[in-house]
C-alpha cells in the first residue's frame, strides 16, 4: 500500500532524494597529510594545505581513492576509469581557500542501486545517480563568544563521500531504510563508520509533493540531517507544510532549509540563499584521475560478503526466515556472532536466541554486540547443553541470565547450581508416584476422560523437581503412571 | 557580451570586493573593454575540440594514506590577523 | 672586479678561494644600499641572514664542498615564500605574511649553497608586464635611453628580479612566467632568462596566480648562469602534483652543444606590419647568427596563436579569481574590519588588492560565472587545445622556435596604465608558450637605436630545454652583447 498523506485536497504523493555525505575513513586527508580523528584540540589537526596557505598545494590521497572504489563497487554501481576534480568556489569562514575541491562534471561512480526492506517484508530498488568524492569544510562555533565566531580547520580537508540517490523514495520509512541500509553497507565495507553523532555520516534530504500522475513539483533541501530518526521526521514535517503551502493556495520556493528537532519543524535558512553561482571549474592543481581496469579488479576481488548476500545466503543456507536473515546481516558484527554461535547446531535455534534473549540483553545493558557479556563461544556452549539434554529449554533461560550477570560459563553454571536435568527414570517414576498419591481426585477425574488434567500433573511434577525433570521422560511417566 | 553596471556589482559581490558607487562606471568600462576585445575569440573555428584543461600531459600521482602534518596550532595561527585561543577569529556570523 | 662576475665566474673564483663568499656577499649588499632607493628592485633586503648564510658558504667551501651554488649571492622573487622572511607578492594584502615554510624552489637553491640577498620587487600577484602594479612602488629599469634621463619600466612581473641583476644588484635571481613574466622583463633589461617547461620546477610555496601556467624559472647575466641555475631549483617534487617525475638534465653541458644540423622554425603569424622595423632587423639578424652556425631556418605556422592573448585573458584570470579567494583576511595577511563576515571580506579585499589585481579578479569570475562558462571559459580551453597542437605540429619538424621576445622596447614609466589591453600586448609573443607548457627562453641579441636592449625569444619541446639553452648560447655567442646599463653598481 503506498505511502500518502490525506490533505483537503485529496491525497498526497511524497517524493524524497538524499544526498548522504559519508566520511571517509583513512588515517590522512584527502589531500593533505594531517590527521583525521575526531575531537582533536581546535586547529592541531591542521596542515597548511589545509589552511590554504599561499603557495600550498594538494596531492591525492590514494587510499580515500580506493574508498570510493570499494563502496561504488558495493553499491553495485559503475565505477569511472576516468574522473577529475573540480573547484566549487564561495567564500565561508570555516572554506580557507574561497573553494572546495570536488567532483562536479565527472564523479568516480556512476549509477548504482541499493536495496531496501520495508517493515511489511517487501522491498524496494532505489537508484544512486552518483557518487563523489570531496573535501568537508572546517567548523564554525557560533556560541563561543558574543561577538566572534570561532574557526576550526580539523576537520577542513577530510575525505567525504557524497552519495546521491534518485528521488525514488516515497515515504519517512523508505528514507530511514535507505539511510539504514547504506550505512550498513558501508559499515561492511569498511569505508565509513557511520557515526552520525559525530558527523560522519549526515544527509541532505529532498523533498517535494505531488499529487498522482503529476510531474514533479518544487522541491526544498533540508540540510545537515544527522540522525535517521530525524531524516524520517523531517521527511514527514516538510511534506506536511509543502502540502499546506500548496493548499493554502501558496507556491512552494526553492530553497535550503534547516530541521530543528527540539520543535519539530524545518526552517529556511536564508545565509545559504544569496549568490548560488559556484563557478565550478577544473582544478587546475590537479590533474585528470585515470584508474587502472586491473586496479579495480582487485579492490573488487577483495570486497566482504555485502548485506544482501549474506541475507540471501543465511535464508538459503540455514533455512531462516527473510526478516530474521535481514535482521541479523544489518549489522557485520552480529551476522558474525551467528554464524559463530550457528556453526554446527540448529541455525533456528541460535538465531531465535540471538535475536530474542541476546538483544533483550544487550539492550538491558547498553552494550553492543561487540562488547556483549555472553561470547558467541558461549551462548554455543549453552545451545550444546540443551541440545545434548544436559539441560531444558526452561532451565537454559535461567542460566543464560546468571552468563550474562556474570560472565561465566554455562556448564559451570549448570555445575555449581546443580540445574542439570533429571534423567533417572527411577527418581522421575517417584515424584509422579508421589503427585499421583498427593492428588486421588484428580487422577480419577484424569482416567474418567478429562484429558486437559495431564497438563496439571506434568507441572506439578516439574515443580517438585524444581524444574530440572527431562520434560520428555516426565511425560513420559505421567501417561504411563494414571494410563 | 556587455556589463551593466547592475551585473559589474553582482560580479563585485560574488568576488567579494567592496567597490564604491562612484568607481562602477569605470570599472564597468575596463572591463567590457576587455571582454569586447577577447570576443575575437568568437572567430575561431571549435567544433570537435576537446577543451585543454592544463599543460601537464600525465595524469594524477597518488600519496600514500599516512599522517605527515599538522599537530601544530601555532604554525597555522601564527599568521592569524585575530585569534582567541586556538581559533581563528571573525565577526560573528548569524545563520 | 667582483662587479664583472658573472655567475659562472663568480663560482670558479669562489672554489679558487680568489674571492670569498662574505667578500661577494657584502659587495652586493652595498650595491643594493647605493641603488636600491633610485632602482626599488628589492622589497625587503635580508642582510644579516645572507652574511649568515654567506659565512656558512666559505667554511663549506673551505672544507671542499662543492656545491652547484655554494656561496652565490641571489635575489628571490617576493613570490617565493621564504621561512621567517616576509613574502609580500607585491601585495599589501600579504604585507604582514611571514610564511612558516620554504618554497621547493628556494629549498632547493639553499640546499646547494646559495646566499639570498632579498625579495624582489614585481607586479601585484605576478600581474603586470611594467611592475607598475605593485604595491610597494614601481621599479626602474637602470638602463635609459641614450640622452634621456626619464626613467623606464624594467618589465614585469620580475621587473626587480630583471633590474637586480641588470643593474649588478645580484649574480642571478629567481623569477616566475605565468604569460611572460620571466622573458619579457629579461628582454627589457638586456639579460637572460628562460621559462622551462610546465612542470619542471615545482609551483609548491611559489604563491599562485594562475595554476596551469605558472612556472620558475632563472634571469642571470648570461645563457649559461641560467642554465647553471635552473639545475638547481628543477626537479620533480611530490608535494605539486603537477610537477613531472623527469631527470634533471645537465642544463650548462648543453649550452655547449652548438647548433649544427639544428632545424630552426619561423613562425609567421609573429611578423606583423606594426613591428617596430628594428625589432624585425633583430629577429633576421639573430636567424642569420643561427644560419651561419650551421642551423637550417625553416618557414613554420603556428595559425592560432594570434588568439593567445585573448585566451590567455580568460585562463589566467578565471584561476586567479579563484587561487586569490584565500585572501580573505582570515588565517594571514592584512585585514580591513567590517560589520559582519562579508563587509569584513569585501573591505579586506578592496583595500589589500589593487586595481589590475581587483579588475582580473572580477574578469575570472564573470566568465566562470553560471551562463557564461561555455561562452568564454571553455571556449578558450579548446583554443588553447589548438594552440598546444600548433605547437606538436611544428615541433614534429623543427628542433625550436626562434621570434622576437617582446613587440617593443621598455617603454616609459607611467606610459600605457591608462589602457589595460595595450599593456596586455606586451605579452603577445611570450604568452602561447605558457599556454602549450613549452619551454622559452629570451636571450639579449642587441641595442635599438636608442640605446636599448632587445631579446630574442627561442621556444622548445616540451622538456628539451636542452635545445633552447643551446640554440640560446648560440646567439649569445654571436651578438656579442656588452653593452651595459646606465645605472649599474662598480661601473
Amino acid at each position: 500500500m503506498a505511502y500518502t498523506i490525506e490533505g483537503n485536497s485529496g491525497s498526497w504523493e511524497v517524493v524524497v532524494g538524499l544526498e548522504v555525505h559519508a566520511q571517509v575513513i583513512s588515517k590522512a586527508k584527502l589531500f593533505s597529510g594531517a590527521a583525521t580523528a575526531f575531537g582533536a584540540a581546535p586547529n592541531s589537526q591542521v596542515s597548511l594545505v589545509d589552511a590554504a596557505f599561499p603557495g600550498m598545494l594538494p596531492v591525492l590521497n590514494g587510499e580515500c581513492v580506493a574508498q570510493a572504489v570499494r563502496t561504488g563497487l558495493g553499491l553495485n554501481a559503475e565505477i569511472h576509469l576516468h574522473s577529475r576534480f573540480d573547484r566549487k568556489n564561495y567564500f565561508y569562514a570555516d572554506l580557507p581557500s574561497g573553494y572546495q575541491i570536488s567532483q562536479y562534471e565527472h564523479p568516480i561512480v556512476g549509477k548504482g542501486v541499493i536495496e531496501i526492506e520495508l517493515a511489511d517484508g517487501s522491498t524496494r530498488q532505489i537508484g544512486v545517480t552518483r557518487l563523489h568524492l570531496e573535501q568537508d569544510a572546517g567548523k564554525s562555533l557560533h556560541d563561543q563568544h558574543p561577538t566572534k565566531t570561532f574557526v576550526d580547520l580539523n576537520r577542513s580537508g577530510v575525505a567525504l563521500m557524497e552519495i546521491v540517490s534518485e528521488p525514488d523514495i516515497r515515504s519517512p520509512e523508505e528514507a530511514g531504510a535507505y539511510v539504514r541500509k547504506l550505512r550498513s553497507i558501508l559499515r561492511y565495507l569498511g569505508t565509513c563508520d557511520g557515526n552520525m553523532e559525530e558527523g560522519s555520516l549526515r544527509a541532505d534530504v529532498n523533498v517535494s509533493v505531488r499529487k498522482a500522475g503529476e510531474p514533479y513539483r518544487t522541491r526544498c533541501e533540508i540540510k545537515n540531517v544527522n540522525s535517521i530518526r530525524f531524516v524520517m521526521q523531517a521527511v514527514e514535517v516538510e511534506a506536511l507544510r509543502q502540502i499546506k503551502v500548496w493548499e493554502d493556495g501558496g507556491e512552494v520556493v526553492q530553497e535550503t532549509r534547516l530541521f530543528d528537532s527540539a520543535r519539530g519543524t524545518t526552517r529556511s535558512m536564508r545565509s545559504k540563499e544569496d549568490a548560488h553561482d559556484y563557478r565550478y571549474f577544473p582544478d587546475p592543481d590537479l590533474l585528470p584521475l585515470i584508474l587502472d581496469p586491473a586496479w579495480v579488479e582487485t579492490l573488487r576481488a577483495a570486497l566482504p560478503e555485502l548485506p544482501d548476500a549474506k541475507r540471501a545466503r543465511f535464508i538459503d543456507a540455514f533455512g531462516l526466515s527473510p526478516y530474521d536473515s535481514g535482521v541479523l546481516v544489518a549489522e557485520q558484527p552480529t551476522a558474525h556472532y551467528f554464524e559463530t554461535v550457528a556453526a554446527g547446531r540448529d541455525p533456528k535455534l541460535a538465531a531465535n536466541w540471538i535475536t530474542g534473549d541476546l538483544f533483550g540483553a544487550l539492550n538491558r545493558t547498553s552494550r553492543s554486540i561487540e562488547d556483549s557479556p555472553v561470547s558467541a563461544a558461549s551462548l554455543g556452549a549453552l545451545l550444546d547443553l540443551i541440545s545434548d539434554k544436559t539441560i531444558n529449554g526452561k532451565i537454559a533461560k535461567q542460566v543464560f541470565e546468571e552468563m550474562v550477570e556474570t560472565g561465566a560459563a554455562p556448564d559451570a553454571i549448570v555445575q555449581a547450581r546443580g540445574l542439570r536435568q533429571v534423567v533417572d527414570t527411577s527418581a522421575i517414576d517417584a515424584a509422579v508416584d508421589a503427585v499421583i498419591a498427593a492428588n486421588p481426585d484428580k487422577a480419577a477425574e484424569y482416567r474418567s476422560g478429562k484429558d486437559k488434567l495431564f497438563g496439571f500433573f506434568v507441572g506439578q511434577v516439574m515443580k517438585a523437581m524444581a524444574g530440572k525433570g527431562n520434560p520428555a521422560l516426565v511425560n513420559d511417566a505421567v501417561k504411563a503412571k494414571l494410563g | 557580451m556587455s556589463l551593466d553596471q547592475a551585473a559589474v556589482r553582482r560580479i563585485a559581490k560574488l568576488a567579494r570586493i567592496r567597490v564604491a558607487d562612484d568607481a562602477l562606471p569605470q570599472l564597468a568600462g575596463d572591463l567590457n573593454a576587455i571582454l569586447g576585445w577577447i570576443d575575437q575569440l568568437n572567430e575561431v573555428d571549435i567544433d570537435g575540440v576537446t577543451p585543454l584543461t592544463g599543460a601537464a600531459q600525465m595524469t594524477l600521482a597518488w600519496r600514500a594514506d599516512m599522517v605527515t602534518d599538522g599537530g601544530d596550532a601555532e604554525r597555522v595561527l601564527s599568521n592569524a590577523p585575530d585569534r582567541e585561543g586556538q581559533f581563528y577569529a571573525v565577526p560573528k556570523v548569524v545563520e | 672586479m667582483i662587479s664583472d662576475f658573472t655567475l659562472a665566474s663568480a663560482r670558479a673564483a669562489l672554489r679558487a678561494r680568489d674571492v670569498s663568499s662574505v667578500e661577494l656577499t657584502q659587495h652586493f649588499l652595498g650595491a643594493i644600499e647605493a641603488l636600491n632607493p633610485q632602482l626599488n628592485a628589492f622589497i625587503t633586503v635580508t642582510g644579516e641572514r645572507a652574511l649568515a648564510q654567506a659565512a656558512a658558504a666559505d667554511a663549506a667551501l673551505a672544507s671542499g664542498d662543492q656545491g652547484a651554488l655554494l656561496g652565490i649571492p641571489l635575489a628571490i622573487k617576493d613570490l617565493f615564500c621564504t621561512e621567517g622572511v616576509r613574502t609580500t607578492a607585491g601585495s599589501r594584502i600579504l604585507s604582514p605574511f611571514v610564511p612558516p615554510y620554504e618554497s621547493t624552489v628556494t629549498a632547493n637553491l639553499l640546499r646547494d649553497g646559495a646566499v639570498f640577498l632579498g625579495k624582489a620587487n614585481m607586479d601585484e600577484f605576478a600581474m603586470g608586464s611594467s611592475n607598475a602594479t605593485s604595491a610597494f612602488g614601481p621599479v626602474v629599469n637602470p638602463w635609459t635611453r641614450t640622452g634621456d634621463n626619464r626613467p623606464l619600466v624594467p618589465g614585469g612581473s620580475s621587473g626587480g628580479s630583471a633590474a637586480a641583476v641588470a643593474a649588478g644588484l645580484a649574480l642571478g635571481a629567481t623569477a616566475t612566467d605565468t604569460g611572460g613574466s620571466i622573458r619579457q622583463p629579461a628582454s627589457f633589461c638586456g639579460i637572460a632568462g628562460i621559462k622551462p617547461t610546465y612542470g619542471r620546477c615545482s609551483r609548491w610555496g611559489v604563491v599562485a596566480f594562475a595554476s596551469s601556467l605558472d612556472q620558475a624559472g632563472p634571469v642571470a647575466r648570461n645563457v649559461e648562469d641560467c642554465a647553471i641555475l635552473l639545475g638547481s631549483m628543477a626537479g620533480y617534487d611530490p608535494k605539486d602534483s603537477t610537477s613531472a617525475n623527469i631527470a634533471v638534465p645537465d642544463f650548462a653541458a648543453a649550452c655547449r652543444r652548438g647548433v649544427k644540423g639544428l632545424r630552426i622554425g619561423v613562425p609567421r603569424e609573429y611578423r606583423s606590419d606594426d613591428m617596430p622595423p628594428e625589432i624585425e632587423a633583430i629577429w633576421q639578424q639573430g636567424l642569420g647568427w643561427l644560419r651561419d652556425a650551421g642551423a637550417e631556418i625553416v618557414d613554420v605556422s603556428l595559425p592560432h596563436t594570434k588568439y593567445g592573448l585573448a585566451t590567455y585573458y580568460i585562463v589566467a584570470p578565471a584561476e586567479a579569481s579563484s587561487n586569490l579567494a584565500r585572501y580573505d583576511g582570515v588565517r594571514f595577511g592584512a585585514r580591513s574590519n567590517g560589520e559582519d563576515l562579508t563587509a569584513l571580506y569585501e573591505n579586506t579585499r578592496a583595500d589589500g588588492f589593487g586595481a589590475e589585481v581587483q579588475r582580473r579578479i572580477m574578469i575570472g569570475t564573470y566568465v566562470l560565472s553560471a551562463g557564461y562558462y561555455d561562452a568564454y571559459y571553455i571556449r578558450a580551453q579548446k583554443i588553447r587545445s589548438l594552440i598546444l597542437k600548433d605547437f606538436t605540429d611544428v615541433f614534429a619538424r623543427v628542433d625550436a622556435l626562434v621570434t622576437p621576445t617582446a613587440p617593443s622596447a621598455a617603454f616609459g614609466l607611467g606610459d600605457r596604465l591608462d589602457d589595460p589591453i595595450k599593456m596586455y600586448f606586451n605579452d603577445v609573443f611570450t604568452v602561447p608558450a605558457n599556454m602549450a607548457g613549452i619551454p622559452g627562453m629570451s636571450v639579449p641579441a642587441g641595442l635599438d637605436a636608442q640605446g636599448l636592449p632587445l631579446g630574442l625569444q627561442v621556444l622548445g619541446r616540451p622538456f628539451d630545454e636542452e635545445t633552447v639553452f643551446a640554440v640560446a648560447q648560440a646567439i649569445e655567442d654571436a651578438a656579442g652583447f656588452v653593452a651595459k646599463p646606465s645605472v649599474r653598481a662598480g661601473g
